[in-house]
């Protein structure tokens, strides 16, 4: 039996691997994307109390350290039975939503869009961020930054810190939002509303208008029918910071919705010995192995599933687009996997048109930004929508609030088995007969690649830095063929 | 004349580095200038065997983040060592092994059964990842984990340190500034093994809440007396904040914003041990005599190793001596 080994740069280097079996006729028999790190937070927060984990756990990920940091507060206030008062919890959504907005349009221009506004069958020397500058023009490079920048200003000014903030406790926050700073941030998000919408007329300009595109959004190759699963609000609507967590079948019909208490009576994870990533599926449906359809309790959490999962978004504007996006994919739900790309701009907008109500609310420069706790300290789940996927932390403490035990379910990880299906599918649909074609590694790529993989949780690779070398083996294991997407 | 080759590698780390980096904006754009960047995965593609055909020595600078957590890193820190003029070691993981050197309070099979018996986990067969598995199609493997969390200079010699979790961008922008002027002979290189990229007092020198020497009678949990004072020393008011003993150089963000310092920045000029430190620094406020007393207002510090080593843990001075005993 042949194998190839895609491995990213090198199996030194410690990310995901993908392993791709052949058959006797040439054809995919199998694959394997390998995860090979661990590092065990799950064991050694045992012991340190329940206050600092929000500070421990934004080291899971230096990429989206704010969604732990809020799952895990809102963990803390669920272990003390406290309910944080109104301006702590708008402070902690403020913050979230210009994170969002410099996540989202980190992926977009610098990881994922590319393959899209410079086109995937463009050279790969051009399917970078320089190359979207060269195709959209030069002001949009100044505008990426000026957005990442915004976004982490923000983040520093409510949290402290840019990378890994610091005021998010049990009970609310530590920090008290002057008139000064909210009018600082309120510029801010209201250009960060304008960028949204100009991104969005970006893609629907070269990615939409191009039928080339649009024939490779709406084609089978990147197409699985999952269930799809998403925070939303008591209308139903898309929200990122709070909410019950909803789940809807590959028909698109709501198959339920749990409080985040209740999450262990609906996820579970599967293990393989063949990495240190556990595959989270939904419990009540079952384990059936790597499969898409009704039967397989596979789900996928990402900005398309987290739009599939709802009725709508909370904002107009962003509700307009949400309309327009599923009048042009056919209705609900969308299964094709790089439509995660167009409603990743969708959520960039409802996050910036957020982050302006937030900021202009009355009551967020109120001093009232913390409640003390007086319930002894049990057990509390805390669950937000990391950009990735829906994120979950639970803790169990003694009477002092020191941890016992610790489960966490983490963005990506989600989505380790949709992931794993996708790269399967996109490479039975390029190797045939034992011929490999030239354009593998690129689809291969571009089908995680619009899951936006933050390995960083799970590895440490950021996401979509995933440069491919695919090594073909013979059935007696020796290396016959290298491929690679980069230039020697 | 060829430009001086740089090289930033990561390992077992969070990528939050990454993000500190890409945050000195277009100061980027001068590293580019001034250095061909030879090898920098995040930024561009990588290719180990291109490292390894470069001279010893032939990589005038290579930031490394991350701490050594499997065999593969390990391998990696020392091709770059041999192929690297200077080695520094960038932020907290590789400097002191970070919050994820914890992981060094538990045995490496307490880590991967916890992992894989959590009450989500469905594994009836009680199935722990191998290094090589036999699948229908074939063998498949993954590189093991080592025993313990290590920092950088456990494995090999590292010229300069630079502490932060992550170190804070105007410091990396200022770091990135005296290299470049020491590659135009405009500045001397520190002292090899000095601390790079961050102050040489400690975070109480840059804070700007007020002290008045005042003894504290109890520890107090922040959650239970939030939101603080806003000018007056968090240490003074109960919370035991970890500026005493950690070094300058991030402008004491986290208590400008009401929380405490949690010592993110390492040990403070001069100091060997950071928890010996820290620890005499929270029993000079103390106020009391009697060594009762002094113990019941200790006991008030409800996780010490965790309070005293939450980040310097992999690197203090009996892990270091585990380290040594591995090679």
């Amino acid at each position: 039996m042949e194998r190839i080994t895609i491995d990213p740069i090198t199996r030194l280097e410690g990310h995901g691997k993908i392993d791709i079996f052949l058959d006797a006729n040439g054809d995919v028999a199998n694959s394997y994307f390998q995860i090979p790190e661990l590092r065990g937070f799950e064991r050694f927060c045992v012991g340190r109390p329940v206050e600092e984990m929000p500070l421990l756990t934004n080291r899971i990920c230096g990429v989206c350290p704010e969604a732990h940091h809020m799952a895990s507060a809102k963990a803390g206030d669920a272990v003390y039975q406290v309910d944080p008062p109104r301006t702590a919890k708008l402070l902690r959504e403020l913050l979230y939503m210009a994170f969002y907005c410099t996540d989202h349009t980190t992926h977009f221009y610098a990881l994922g869009g590319p393959d899209f506004i410079v086109g995937p069958d463009a050279p790969v020397s051009e399917r970078n961020i320089l190359g979207v500058i060269r195709k959209v023009g030069l002001e949009i490079g100044g505008k990426v930054i000026q957005m990442r920048k915004y976004g982490h200003q923000t983040v520093e000014i409510i949290g402290g810190r840019k990378v890994h903030p610091a005021t998010a406790i049990p009970g609310g926050m530590t920090k008290i939002l002057s008139e000064e700073e909210r009018r600082e941030i309120e510029m801010m998000g209201r250009w960060a509303v304008d960028f949204a919408q100009f991104s969005l007329q970006a893609f629907h300009d070269i990615v939409l208008a191009n039928k080339t595109y649009l024939d490779l959004i709406v084609g089978d190759i990147y197409c699985h029918k999952t269930y799809y699963m998403g925070l939303v609000d008591a209308k139903n609507k898309v929200n990122f910071y709070d909410g019950k967590v909803r789940v809807v079948d590959p028909d698109g019909q709501e198959y339920c919705k749990y409080e985040p208490k209740d999450y262990m009576r609906h996820i579970a994870e599967h293990v393989e010995p063949w990495t240190y990533l556990k595959f989270p599926y939904l419990k009540n449906v079952g384990w059936k192995g790597f499969v898409d359809g009704k039967d397989s309790g596979v789900y996928m959490a990402t900005p398309l599933s987290r739009l599939n999962a709802a009725d709508g978004m909370a904002t107009p504007l962003a509700q307009e687009h949400y309309e327009k996006m599923y009048a042009a994919l056919g209705g609900k739900p969308v299964h094709q996997r790089l439509a995660i790309h167009w409603a990743r701009l969708i959520e960039l907008l409802y996050a910036a048109e957020r982050w302006v109500e937030l900021v202009t609310d009355p009551d967020i420069t109120s001093p009232d930004v913390h409640r003390r706790p007086t319930a002894v300290p049990t057990e509390g789940v805390g669950i937000v929508e990391a950009p990735r996927g829906t994120l979950t932390h639970h803790y169990w403490t003694d009477e002092k609030g020191l941890l016992t035990q610790v489960n966490l379910i983490v963005g990506t990880t989600n989505n380790y088995a949709p992931i794993q299906m996708s790269t399967k599918k996109a490479a039975q649909h390029l190797i045939k007969g034992g011929k490999v074609s030239e354009g593998l590694l690129n689809m291969v790529e571009m089908a995680f690649r619009a899951y936006d993989p933050c390995f960083g949780c799970a590895t440490h690779s950021l996401p979509g830095q995933m440069p491919l070398e695919v090594r073909l083996h013979n059935q007696h294991g020796e290396l016959v063929d290298v491929i690679k997407q980069f230039v020697e | 004349m060829s430009k001086p080759k740089f090289a930033m590698y990561w390992s077992g780390s969070c990528g939050g580095c990454e993000i500190a980096v890409l945050n000195i904006h277009e100061k980027i754009l001068e590293v580019d200038a001034h250095f061909e960047i030879a090898f920098w995965p995040v930024a561009m593609d990588a290719k180990v065997k291109d490292v390894e055909a470069l001279a010893d020595g032939e990589i005038l600078l290579t930031l490394w983040n991350g701490s050594i957590r499997n065999v593969e890193n390990e391998h990696m820190a020392r091709l770059l060592r041999r192929k690297s003029k200077l080695l520094v070691s960038f932020g907290s993981c590789a400097t002191e092994g970070c919050v994820p050197g914890l992981a060094n309070l538990a045995p490496l099979h307490e880590i991967i059964d916890t992992a894989y018996t959590t009450l989500t986990t469905d594994n009836p067969n009680n199935i722990r990842p191998q290094p090589v598995t036999k699948v229908p199609e074939g063998e498949i493997s993954i590189p093991m984990l080592t025993e313990r969390v290590h920092t950088l200079a456990q494995v090999v010699e590292v010229d300069y340190f630079m502490p932060g979790c992550p170190p804070e961008s105007h410091q990396i922008a200022a770091v990135i500034d005296l290299v470049i002027q020491v590659v135009q002979g405009k500045a001397e290189l520190p002292r090899k093994g000095a601390v790079i990229g961050a102050g040489k007092s400690t975070v109480c020198e840059e804070c700007p809440r007020k002290r008045n020497v005042k003894s504290i009678k109890a520890f107090c949990r922040i959650q239970d007396v939030a939101p603080l004072d806003p000018e007056l020393c968090i240490l003074e008011q109960g919370i035991p904040c970890n500026g005493p003993a950690t070094r300058s150089g991030c402008d004491a963000r986290c208590p400008r914003v009401g929380a405490q310092c949690i010592g993110c920045y390492g040990p403070a000029e001069g100091v060997t041990d950071y928890g010996a430190r820290l620890l005499s620094a929270f029993a000079s406020v103390i106020d009391a005599d009697e060594p009762e007393e002094i113990e019941r207002i200790l006991d008030g510090i409800p996780d010490p190793a965790g309070q005293l080593y939450r980040f310097s843990l992999a690197g203090s001075l009996f892990q270091a001596g585990a380290a040594a005993f591995k090679n």
